[in-house]
């Protein structure tokens, strides 16, 4: 048992070196910036809540596209009760930039651009005084 | 219990009869399916149109319903023929009515500019061939409405349409279109389209975009299941023409000569 203090070394290097992902990944973490988002200036409320936009925003935009084009309706009732038409460039982006929202996040989760843009109309590139909505 | 090769056989027979004859009953009643003629039930409104193409003529000159189309829905203008997008555009008389030909016509009646669209018919043929439900005829007012997310491009459904309304994007129509509207879609490379009566702006409680802009009053847009209608007492006062019903698609776009 001479060399107890040896093996307790090596051993606690070991657990140290096996969790050292764990550890540089929390290190990593701790400074990581998150996408540089604008946020439209005058509006607060959104067609569902954030958290919900964040993670199923994608399903959102294909229920609309099937009730829109497919079965005639045109209005969404959002969960504060307003009610919003159902249009990517008319609606969505009357209130976003898609190059300073879509783009930058889309950009930093590493997730291609959708093909959404191939058709659909960025108004930014269209009406660049209209692009955002002042407020009135 | 003894049984005879003879006997072996018919029960052999019978039994394969009775298994067989459900399958060979569905069959036939499916064949006799396919061979009737597939009406359709035509539930809520028919839209359609009546263009009198004397008015038009008093405009020869007059673009307006075509530019009009062409703003609202981002349709590119190519030059070179081939790749050429169409929703509403003239051809000659003798092209639009072929069999309206006879040895004596009047002057010019030939050669006159005649507006062609889609015809939206009570049986379109693109909607039967479409492979993946990208077209249909909607069941409430009789559109035959497009979905361009799902059109794969295969073309089937511009080889079924005797009228030639639908053009084929052959290269990214962006690449003709001037300013854009930005509340309509453009197309892609690789997609079909067509004049669809503009059922955005119907939503709206608006005309379609070239009806609107017709200031000769020479396109008249309604629906025909409507006894009140517009374009019901004007087709039951007057005499108008389609383009080749003897085909059987039912075209819902009526002419005045």
């Amino acid at each position: 048992m001479r060399d107890r203090a040896w093996i307790l070394l090596g051993l606690g290097a070991f657990l140290l070196l096996l969790s050292s992902p764990l550890w540089w990944n929390m290190r990593a973490r701790a400074g990581l910036k998150g996408p540089d988002l604008v946020s439209p200036a005058d509006q607060k409320d959104c067609v569902l809540p954030a958290h919900e936009m964040n993670v199923s925003h994608m399903q959102l935009l294909l229920q609309w596209r099937d009730k829109v084009v497919r079965q005639e309706i045109h209005s969404f009732k959002a969960y504060d009760g307003k009610v919003y038409d159902m249009r990517l460039s008319g609606t969505c982006l009357s209130c976003h930039e898609k190059a300073k929202f879509c783009d930058r996040c889309h950009a930093y989760v590493g997730v291609k651009t959708p093909y959404c843009w191939d058709c659909h109309i960025d108004p930014a590139q269209t009406r660049p005084a209209l692009a955002r909505r002042s407020p009135q | 219990m003894k049984i005879s090769r003879k006997q072996f056989l018919k029960l052999t027979g019978a039994s394969l009869l009775t298994l067989s004859g459900g399958k060979l009953w569905s069959a036939l009643a499916y064949a006799g399916q396919a061979v009737a003629h597939p009406v359709q039930l035509i539930r809520g409104k028919q839209l359609a149109m009546l263009i009198d193409t004397r008015k038009c003529a008093e405009h020869p000159d007059c673009t307006g319903c075509i530019e009009a189309c062409a703003k609202a829905h981002n349709i590119p203008s190519f030059k070179n023929p081939a790749h050429e997008v169409k929703w509403i555009w003239t051809e000659p008389f003798e092209n639009v009515f072929p069999t309206e030909e006879t040895r004596f016509m009047p002057a010019g009646l030939k050669e006159k500019p005649v507006m062609v669209l889609c015809n939206h018919c009570d049986n379109p043929p693109c909607v039967r061939v479409c492979p993946t439900g990208a077209t249909w005829k909607r069941e409430d007012d009789g559109i035959v409405m497009m979905d361009w997310h799902r059109c794969i491009g295969c073309r089937y459904c511009m080889a079924a349409c005797p009228y030639g309304s639908r053009s084929f994007n052959w290269v990214d129509p962006r690449t003709a279109l001037g300013d854009l509207n930005p509340v309509f879609p453009t197309r892609t490379k690789g997609v079909v389209e067509k004049c669809t009566f503009c059922p955005e702006r119907l939503a709206k409680g608006q005309l379609p975009a070239c009806v609107e802009a017709c200031s000769a009053g020479a396109l008249l847009f309604g629906d025909l299941n409507d006894p009140a209608s517009a374009i019901r007492t004007q087709l039951e006062t007057q005499r108008t023409i389609r383009r080749r019903p003897e085909l059987g698609t039912g075209p819902n776009v009526y002419y005045v000569i």
